[in-house]
């Protein structure tokens, strides 16, 4: 059991809900991970008089949580702006932050991110932001008011996985009392249950389970990934040895 | 018998075009003053391309849309088929070999072959699919070559109207596309988004397509340097103009197939909400009294004439089921 702003969650596979060949095949691979959160975004599917009302609607109608987010917002002002919009269409006070730097690696903008944080947590919003693995900011991000924090694995899309390991190791291990759930870069279910491994909390992906050839499926494997990624956690693993060290005595036994 | 269809977009004029070849009495009821703009048909891309159609929809869809070339060869000329053509950019190689291994009935070329039927791909593109059998035709003309060919077989067209205005006495056909959610509130609309661009510089002769993990494009010559170039699909109901950023990620694509995009002249831009259920795949069925064809999505010349050919099946014969008849509709409530 994991808990986000006081929320107890059993499934610590939260999805995307763009790029699925329709709204039927989203519904049905939420429905076979057992997700409990989706995360929507409001900017390129909405727009000024929230015209995305009849996908949001169907998004409501899937039954879990919805986790709204910034995508595609580049200045504080329209991720505040977007939240505020989110709050009211989803009435939810979560809001899932990302502020795009740089259009071709979609990487966070991290200064402006904390100052979001900040204004958006002011503002009584829960706040899930987007950022690196950079400590000194994650530091920040908790200071501005932040009790989640979510790093990328990978650029967003590029299913490259888990790209820093020695920086989200080490983010676990200074964060061991906030939830942290890798956002972005997962491409197949190893790379989740590595990060379950790892000691996050949560693993958030939508193209890895939208673009495979079978997303039903691919949600499923994820969701029994991340099962066994976190039990592999919890059942303390061993710790790897320089020296083979067999498994059977071979005390004993006659040896040519 | 007699039919009344509502509805003078791509659904309505291909059942009406089937229920007069089968020798029902038609008339046809349309909003607009003219065929036109107010149909999202009249923003297509006009592709009959149902292998490509396999990268993102169902089965059902590719399986259907092989039917529409044969139909559409029958009352609309000039439709060309020479195939189509799927690139990426290096970067994006791996779009490339995705969209081939979900697609069937192409083959790979290499850059001679690419360069042998489309000169100015050939210097930009290493690899590309080449699906030889499919067409593509001008949508516009091809709704008209249905409504003149209508005219001449008989049939009425109220314009400006609704049924209100009509007595009929008839079966009623409902064709009118996302304005139906009155009747089918499952219905949602997808906006799309496209250009017309007047581009002398590049020639191609076949539609093309750009895999890409953020906007896939696809470019269909119209002839004498004019380049239709879409489309986006935004789960948005927003009506007006094509959007700056939807103008340029288009813009920018159609730049990544040709340099030579970058210097086109902008003769036309469009933007229309598509009606889909959240399936996307159509329906054919009753609901109260009218037999509603609806939810083409972004498959309305390639699905049309299926649909067509259900709807004159359940009027003509004894009600045989339609192959989308069967999908729950309330399937989504309980997802």
């Amino acid at each position: 059991m994991v808990s986000f702003y006081g929320t107890e969650i059993t499934s610590r596979l939260l999805l995307g809900t763009a790029l699925y060949p329709s709204p039927q095949v989203l519904a049905d691979a939420v429905k076979a991970s057992e997700t409990q959160i989706v995360t929507v975004s409001l900017r390129r599917e909405g727009g000024p008089e929230g015209a995305g009302q009849s996908f949001w609607q169907l998004i409501k109608g899937l039954g879990v949580k919805v986790l709204p987010n910034t995508a595609g917002c580049h200045t504080v002002k329209e991720a505040v702006t977007t939240a505020n919009m989110a709050r009211e269409v989803f009435e939810t006070n979560w809001i899932k932050l990302e502020l795009i730097a740089q259009n071709d690696s979609l990487c966070p903008d991290v200064v402006a991110l904390v100052e979001a944080a900040r204004i958006l947590s002011d503002e009584g919003f829960n706040v899930f932001p987007y950022c690196t693995e950079d400590l000194s900011v994650a530091e920040r991000l908790l200071r501005a008011g932040c009790e989640v924090l979510m790093p990328w694995g990978a650029p967003i899309g590029t299913g490259l996985g888990l790209n820093n390991l020695y920086g989200l190791e080490a983010m676990c291990a200074h964060f061991d009392d906030v939830p942290l759930i890798i956002d972005a870069g997962i491409g197949v279910p190893s790379h989740a249950a590595r990060a379950m491994e790892m000691g996050f909390d949560a693993v958030l992906l939508n193209t890895a389970v939208a673009k495979a050839g079978d997303p039903v499926v691919m949600a499923q494997a994820f969701a029994k990934a991340l099962e066994a990624g976190r039990m592999g956690y919890e059942a303390e693993p061993m710790l790897p040895n320089q020296m083979a060290a067999p498994s059977t005595p071979v005390l004993g036994k006659a040896v040519f | 018998m007699r039919v009344t269809i509502l509805g003078a977009g791509v659904a309505g004029l291909t059942a009406a075009t089937e229920l007069v070849a089968r020798g029902v009495d038609v008339e046809i009821v349309e909003r607009g003053a003219a065929p036109g703009a107010q149909s999202c048909s009249w923003y297509a891309g006009g592709m009959l391309a149902p292998e490509c159609e396999a990268d993102m929809a169902e089965p059902i869809v590719v399986e259907l849309g092989r039917e529409a070339l044969a139909w559409w060869q029958k009352y609309v000329p000039d439709i060309v088929q020479c195939g189509s053509i799927v690139v990426s950019t290096g970067r994006d190689r791996n779009e490339l070999k995705r969209f081939g291994a979900r697609t069937k009935c192409h083959q790979w070329l290499k850059q001679k072959e690419l360069a042998a039927l489309e000169p100015d791909l050939g210097e930009r593109f290493a690899e590309a699919l080449f699906f030889k059998d499919e067409a593509h035709m001008d949508p516009r003309a091809a709704l008209l070559a249905l409504t003149q060919h209508l005219c001449e077989q008989g049939v009425k067209f109220h314009y400006g109207a609704t049924l209100d205005n009509v007595t009929s006495g008839g079966k009623i056909i409902d064709a009118r596309g996302l304005a139906a959610r009155d009747c089918l509130p499952q219905l949602r609309g997808v906006r799309g988004e496209m250009l017309v661009v007047k581009c002398d510089d590049v020639q191609l002769s076949r539609p093309v397509r750009l895999a890409h993990p953020r906007f896939p494009v696809y470019i269909v010559p119209r002839g004498e340097g004019l380049y239709m170039i879409g489309a986006t699909q935004i789960e948005s109901e927003r009506g007006g103009g094509v959007s700056a950023k939807s103008m340029v990620d288009l813009i920018n694509a159609a730049y990544a197939v040709h340099p030579a995009f970058g210097e086109a002249e902008i003769v036309e831009t469009g933007a229309q909400l598509r009606p889909a259920f959240p399936d996307n795949l159509p329906r054919v069925n009753w609901v109260n009294d009218r037999l509603h064809i609806n939810g083409l999505f972004r498959h309305g010349y390639l699905l049309s004439p299926a649909c067509a050919r259900m709807a004159a099946d359940i009027l003509c014969r004894s009600n045989q089921p339609a192959e989308f008849m069967d999908e729950d509709h309330n399937q989504w409530a309980t997802a």
